[in-house]
Formats: C-alpha cells, sequence, structure tokens
C-alpha cells in the first residue's frame, strides 16, 4: 500500500518517486463510447513527464478528457495528489489542459485571454495585471497584450495558452497535442519553452502529461512514455529504453523500428 | 461517359430546373404585364392613404413580432443549451413543431387560448381582470410569437452548439462564472446569429397571410398580403392588386437583400441541437431559474396544441369524418401535397446536384461562380415573391387565356412545391456539400458518372436529410392556405379551405374538428414519412 491507500499496480514500474503520492493516478477507469472500451491503469508521479503515444483511436485524448473531468468513467478511481477526484467538476480538478486548437476565446486580447487563468471575472488587480504580463514576457509575447487571437500565428496563440497555464500554477498539464499543427524547429522551441518554464517556479515542477504523434518530441523531455493500444496502455517505461525500439514489440512495430514477427 | 460530361449534365438540368421555379414565381406577373394593358402603378397606390396605412401597419407588426421573438427566445435558448435534463433532445424536436404546424391550426388555437372566450381570458376573470381581445394585433403578435419564437432558440442553440467544444471545456476548467461565460461565449456566439434570425422572422412576418388574414381585425389590421387577398377575391380590384403585389415584392426583396448583406442564411436552422457538453459550475439558483424558463417557454410552444387537441376532441370527429366534403377535401390535400413535394423535391435536387457539380472545376471562373450564386439564389426567390403574389399574378393571368378554376389545382401544387424549395435546399444542400467535398475528388479520380456516382456520394449523403425534407415539404403543401385562398372553389377544396369556411360561417366546433384533423395529420405525415425514409440507420446515431 502506498500513502494514497492504494495498491501499486503492476505497470507502475517506472522512475517515479515513491514517497509523495502520484499528481495523477487512474486506478482501473473505465469508459466505453460508441463500441470502443477503455481501461486505464496509470501513475505519474510529482513532477514526472510522461509522454502517450500510440496509434489514432487508442484512448490517448479520452485518457486526458476522463483526467481533467471532460468525460465521466463508469467506473474506477482518479486520483490527484492523493485526493479522489472521480466525481469532481472540471473547475475544482489541480490542472490546467492546452488542447491542439481553441485554446482562446476569439473575441478576448492576449491579456485578457491569460488573465482568465486568475481572474475568471476579468476584474485585474494592480499585482495581477503585474503577473499576466510577467507570464506574457515569459513566453516571449511582450508587447502582443492587445493582439487578438486572429492576429497571431498559431504558434504564438499556443504560447498564450502556455503563459495562462503556468499563470494557474496547477501540479498537474495535461497537453493534448497543443503543437501537432506548428512546424518541427516551432515544435521544438515550444517543448524547449515548456521545459524552462517548468523549471522556472520556486515551485517544485508541474507534472506534465502530453499527448503526441511525433515520439521524437518525447525523447528529449518525457521521464517515461506510455503505449497506449486499443483502450489500454500496453506499454509503459522509461523513454530512453521505449523509444529505442528494445522494449515491448508492439512498440517498436508502431514505431517502425522492427519487422512483424511471423 | 466521362466525369466532364457528367458534369455538364448535371448543370444542364440543373439550370433547366431553376428556370423552371423562376418562370413559375415571376411568369404569372410578368404574362400579366405583357398581355395586359394595365401598366403596373406603383406610385398612385403609395399615394393612397389606405395604402399608405397598411404598408405601415405590415412594417409595425413585423418589426414587433421579430423583436418579441427575438428577445424572448434568448433567455430560452440559453437555459435550454447551459441546463441538464433528459428531455432536452425532445424539447428542441419539439421547437420545430410549430412550423410544421398548419397555420390556420394554430391561429384557431392562439383564438381558443388568448381569445376572448379562451382559457387566458377566463382566468383573467375570474380574477376580476378584464377579457383580452385577440383581435387585432395583440392577437397578431401573439401567433407571430408562437410560430417564430421556437425558430429563433432554435437558431440561437444552434449557434451555441457551434462554439467550438474546447470553449465550453476552457470555461469548466477555468471555472469561469455565468456572467463571463455569457460575455465571452455566449453573446458573440448569439450575435452572430442575431442578425440572420431577426432578418428570416422580419420577412416571415412580413409575407405572413394566414396569421393576419384569421386575426387581423378589419382594415386597422391588414397586411399587404392580405389587402392583394381582398382586392382580388372581395373587391376585384385588379390595378389595386398588382400595385400591392408590386410595393410587397419591393419590400420583401429589400428585407432579403438585408439579410444576405447581413451575411446570414435566411432559410437555416435545422440542426437536431443541443449536442455541446458543457461543464459549467453548478449552482442550484441558476439550475432552479433555468428549469423555469425552460417550463414557460415549452408551455407558451406547447399550449396551442393542447387547445387543438382539448377542443377538437370536444367536436363532433366522427360525423366530421363521415362528411363527404371532409373526406373529399382531405384526400384532395393530400394529392396536392404528395404532387408538391414530389415535385419540389425533384426539382430542388436537380439544383442541388448542379450546384455541386460547379463548386468542382480545376479553375472556379466567375461564370461558374455567378451560375452557382444564381441557382442559390432561384431556390430562396419564394421568400421575396410570396405565395399569395404567386397566385395573385396567375389569378389574373389565367384569367384572360383560360378558366382559372380549371387550372387551379395546377396551380396550388406548383406554388406549394416552390414554397417548400428553400427549406428543402437548406436540409439537403448541407449533407450534399459535405459528401462531395469529403468523396467528391475521389469518384472523380474514379471516374465514377451517371448512377453509380450517384448511388455512391449524392444519394446515401441525401438520403436522412432527405427523409426530413419531403416529410416537411408535404406538411407544408398539406396545410398551407396561402396557395388555395385565391384558387380555392366549390369544386377544389382542401382541408384548410374547409377551415376558413367553416370558420367563416361561425360554426366554431367544426373548424376545431378539422384543426384538430389538420394538425394530427400534419405530424403523422412527418413523423411517418421520416421514419419510413429514415430507416434502419436512425438507430446507428
Amino acid at each position: 500500500m502506498t500513502r494514497d491507500g492504494s495498491e501499486r499496480h503492476p505497470h507502475d514500474s517506472g522512475n517515479i518517486p515513491s514517497d509523495a503520492p502520484a499528481a495523477l493516478r487512474l486506478q482501473d477507469v473505465r469508459f466505453a463510447h460508441g463500441g470502443a472500451a477503455f481501461r486505464f491503469d496509470l501513475a505519474v508521479g510529482p513532477g514526472e513527464w510522461l509522454a502517450l503515444i500510440g496509434p489514432s483511436g487508442a484512448g490517448k485524448s479520452t485518457l486526458l478528457d476522463l483526467s481533467a473531468g471532460f468525460l465521466a468513467p463508469s467506473a474506477g478511481r482518479i486520483l490527484m495528489a492523493g485526493a479522489d477526484v472521480t466525481r469532481i467538476a472540471p473547475a475544482e480538478r489541480p490542472l490546467s489542459m492546452l488542447f491542439q486548437e481553441n485554446n482562446l476565446f476569439p473575441q478576448l486580447d492576449a491579456f485578457r485571454n491569460v488573465a482568465l487563468g486568475i481572474a475568471p471575472r476579468l476584474r485585474v488587480s494592480r499585482d495581477e495585471r503585474r503577473q499576466i504580463e510577467a507570464a506574457l514576457s515569459a513566453v516571449g509575447l511582450e508587447g502582443y497584450a492587445r493582439r487578438r487571437p486572429a492576429e497571431m500565428s498559431g504558434g504564438e496563440r499556443q504560447r498564450v495558452a502556455l503563459a495562462r497555464a503556468f499563470l494557474r500554477r496547477r501540479p498537474l498539464i495535461l497537453l493534448d497535442e497543443p503543437f501537432a499543427a506548428l512546424g518541427p524547429a516551432l515544435r521544438r522551441d515550444m517543448l524547449a519553452l515548456l521545459a524552462e518554464l517548468r523549471k522556472r517556479d520556486d515551485a517544485p515542477a508541474a507534472a506534465i502529461v502530453m499527448v503526441t504523434h511525433h515520439p521524437e518530441d518525447a525523447a528529449p523531455h518525457a521521464d517515461r512514455v506510455a503505449y497506449l493500444e486499443a483502450g489500454e496502455i500496453a506499454a509503459i517505461g522509461p523513454a530512453s529504453e521505449m523509444l529505442s525500439g528494445e522494449g515491448d514489440h508492439r512498440v517498436s512495430h508502431y514505431l517502425g523500428l522492427r519487422r512483424r514477427e511471423a | 461517359m466521362n466525369t466532364r460530361t457528367d458534369r455538364q449534365i448535371r448543370i444542364g438540368a440543373g439550370i433547366a430546373a431553376a428556370l423552371l421555379a423562376l418562370g413559375f414565381l415571376l411568369g404569372g406577373i410578368l404574362v400579366l404585364l405583357v398581355v395586359s394593358d394595365q401598366a403596373p402603378d406603383v406610385v398612385a397606390p403609395l399615394a393612397d392613404p389606405y395604402v399608405r396605412s397598411i404598408l405601415g401597419f405590415t412594417l409595425m407588426q413585423a418589426g414587433l413580432s421579430t423583436l418579441l421573438s427575438v428577445v424572448l427566445a434568448i433567455p430560452l435558448a440559453l437555459a435550454l443549451h447551459r441546463a441538464r435534463f433528459a428531455g432536452k433532445r425532445a424539447i428542441l424536436r419539439l421547437f420545430l413543431l410549430p412550423q410544421a404546424l398548419p397555420v390556420l391550426a394554430g391561429a384557431l388555437a392562439v383564438i381558443t387560448i388568448w381569445g376572448r372566450n379562451g382559457v387566458v381570458s377566463d382566468g383573467l376573470a375570474a380574477v376580476g381582470l378584464p377579457q383580452l381581445d385577440v383581435y387585432g394585433l395583440t392577437g397578431i403578435l401573439v401567433a407571430h410569437v408562437f410560430f417564430n419564437m421556437p425558430l429563433a432558440a432554435r437558431l440561437f442553440v444552434a449557434a451555441l452548439d457551434r462554439v467550438p467544444a474546447e470553449g465550453w471545456k476552457l470555461a469548466g476548467q477555468l471555472a469561469l462564472p455565468p456572467f463571463t461565460v455569457f460575455r465571452t461565449i455566449e453573446w458573440p456566439a448569439l450575435r452572430s446569429a442575431l442578425p440572420g434570425a431577426s432578418a428570416l422572422i422580419f420577412m416571415l412576418c412580413v409575407t405572413s397571410f394566414t396569421i393576419v388574414l384569421v386575426l387581423g381585425g378589419g382594415p386597422a389590421a391588414t397586411t399587404l398580403e392580405v389587402a392583394v387577398y381582398q382586392a382580388l377575391r372581395y373587391d376585384f380590384d385588379p390595378g389595386r392588386a398588382i400595385g400591392l403585389s408590386i410595393i410587397q415584392i419591393v419590400l420583401t426583396a429589400l428585407v432579403l437583400v438585408a439579410t444576405l448583406i447581413l451575411g446570414r442564411d435566411p432559410a437555416g436552422g435545422f440542426g437536431t441541437g443541443g449536442r455541446a457538453r458543457r461543464f459549467d459550475a453548478r449552482s442550484r439558483v441558476r439550475d432552479v431559474g433555468d428549469g423555469l424558463v425552460v417550463v414557460l417557454g415549452t408551455l407558451f410552444v406547447v399550449s396551442p396544441f393542447a387547445a387543438i387537441l382539448v377542443s377538437g376532441l370536444a367536436a363532433d370527429l366522427t360525423r366530421l369524418v363521415r362528411e363527404a366534403t371532409v373526406q373529399e377535401a382531405a384526400i384532395t390535400s393530400l394529392l396536392v401535397a404528395a404532387a408538391a413535394a414530389s415535385l419540389s423535391l425533384l426539382v430542388s435536387m436537380l439544383v442541388l446536384m448542379a450546384i455541386e457539380a460547379l463548386r468542382f472545376g480545376k479553375r472556379p471562373g466567375a461564370a461558374r461562380r455567378g451560375t452557382r450564386i444564381g441557382l442559390e439564389t432561384a431556390t430562396s426567390l419564394v421568400l421575396v415573391v410570396s405565395p399569395v403574389i404567386v397566385g395573385a399574378g396567375w389569378f389574373l393571368a389565367l384569367r384572360q387565356v383560360t378558366d382559372v378554376l380549371a387550372a387551379a389545382p395546377y396551380v396550388v401544387v406548383a406554388t406549394n412545391a416552390v414554397m417548400a424549395m428553400p427549406f428543402i435546399v437548406r436540409i439537403i444542400g448541407p449533407a450534399l456539400s459535405q459528401a462531395n467535398a469529403e468523396t467528391g475528388k475521389l469518384a472523380e479520380g474514379l471516374g465514377l458518372t451517371g448512377a453509380a456516382r450517384f448511388a455512391l456520394v449524392d444519394w446515401p449523403a441525401m438520403r436522412r436529410p432527405l427523409a426530413l425534407a419531403f416529410a416537411f415539404s408535404l406538411a407544408l403543401s398539406f396545410g398551407d392556405l396561402g396557395a388555395i385562398a385565391l384558387f380555392g372553389s366549390s369544386d377544389f377544396v382542401t382541408l384548410p379551405y374547409l377551415l376558413l369556411q367553416r370558420m367563416g360561417s361561425y360554426r366554431t366546433a367544426d373548424a376545431a374538428g378539422l384543426a384538430l384533423i389538420l394538425g394530427l395529420v400534419t405530424v403523422a405525415l412527418m413523423g411517418l414519412v421520416e421514419r419510413g425514409f429514415a430507416g434502419r440507420e436512425e438507430t446507428g446515431r
């Protein structure tokens, strides 16, 4: 038994610190939608960076939506930092999520889009204003405060979303391919920025769960990689091992590193 | 046959079909202008104070009806979209019913509920308040709000549904309070639908005929449409009828242009709606408020249906059903509706397939684009040249060459067919367009043409919306009074026409019974046809 009162699942064989409760823990979480059944068991340690890879429809986004509270599991428990959040509204869960697109409200400028993260009524105190401006400059968008999403590039828009996510200081950040539409170089830059932002705060680094279709993105940053297939986590392990093609044959097959065995 | 020939055939057939519809819409008036020596006089009627007061009333009632419908629809749409309860989709489907209910039956129901001897008046009298007088502006407004507020609410819910799913997720995650959600998400969405919805409802109310005919109280509450009808049917003053018709056409054309400038589709809003998932923080106060708004709105929409049911059942239905006149009228109505709906579907499909064929091309030239827009406009022109006006034109034109009454069935069928076209095009068009966007290039690459292309690309896409479109146009024609009002005679009686006659001779119980039959048949037609067409796929989603 661990501190959050749950039994360790055999999949939890990563290099996560075992003394603190997991930032995110899915215990036999089940969900069914349109004929597809999902079943997830997972623990993400505090400050850990986990990449989710796998074919389309394997359940990567479903896992994030369940964690964020946008889908309700039919069975199982979801815990965050030891607390059961299974029945808790998205607003109450200690996390921020970035989507592939539409992370910003189109009729609000960058400043107010970021402000929503700490001032949902859009009434901003002087101190909050400073924080928002600092967040914008931290993502390299000084002078962009008055710009609307339509006046920014795709990369700039996602930077604004990143600024808001970090301003909220949640211990868990879920990334549903927010950089997928960007080119390879820009994607690398954004991930580097994300890694840097995470370290910048004096607070402990947030845990990150990142869905990606580009396994090479996972390599430089992720601590562990989970491979999803047919609604389950088929394999999970240290990033270097998972991405090397030496581990589970399904993963190396997915990555195109090994031929199907006869 | 190669794909190029296939496209050319489609485009040719579509243009021919559109010309046919256009020819019918404008033919009457044009023939009249050519054959008769009466020059159309627009200026003289405008100088007439009577005509000016009619024009003024037409605009005023349409403006007020629009304002009321839209203002009431906004809180209802917001509450409906936000509230989470099991019957939400059913209520949104219910809000489609007023559009299918024969206007005449709806008008009668408004009298039953809001009239001098109606339910509300009785309630007011019981607490010592004066009874309502539903004839005149009040009745027209109540009836217009009954028919159009649900439409506006559906358009608004559809607009809220178009908000990207991430918007609601963000609102949930950031715990945005209701006012911020309204300001950042809901109001921008509503605002995008507001001009289109208002213009559409304004147009429907400007051309409203049946409601004003039944509920209008004499010269003080008459619209252009009704005045045209009266000029022909009672006073037989062709000159005035033509003048008023042209004023009406100019007026509606202006409104349509305004609608197009506002950039919205004047006949949209047929999605089932209410699909978006929201994650607002729960609040008991707001849940109760939303529930109250939804209940009140639904009651308002349901009450006329209940009234038709209750007062209809009180009538001597068995005698009515056995009456030969009623049976003949019912059969005539069914035949007219079936013919009109089939004709309308055929013409609309030809035009739609031509529009898609024109969309495809390596170099989308100005000519192709122009033709496409022309075709799209042709299907909507009936919104400008309303059924009564079309009928008036053909009534006067045919009088010069033949017996009007002999031609009456054909004119009524054709008028009902063009009436349904804008709706059919809006129902089928998007699905066909999407199918062509998805598989059009593939079909092109494989060289699919003719029947094979139709069977693999067009038909699967159109099948489901076709069912709804056919059902809708059947119901529309079955319950229509506008076209038959001028052409009805003792030899050519449809159910709505018979109902109007019974109302005119104060046989109220008969009228209530007929309204119930009319309403039941319409609803049954819609349900049956939609189910039959949609078939097994219905269970899939």
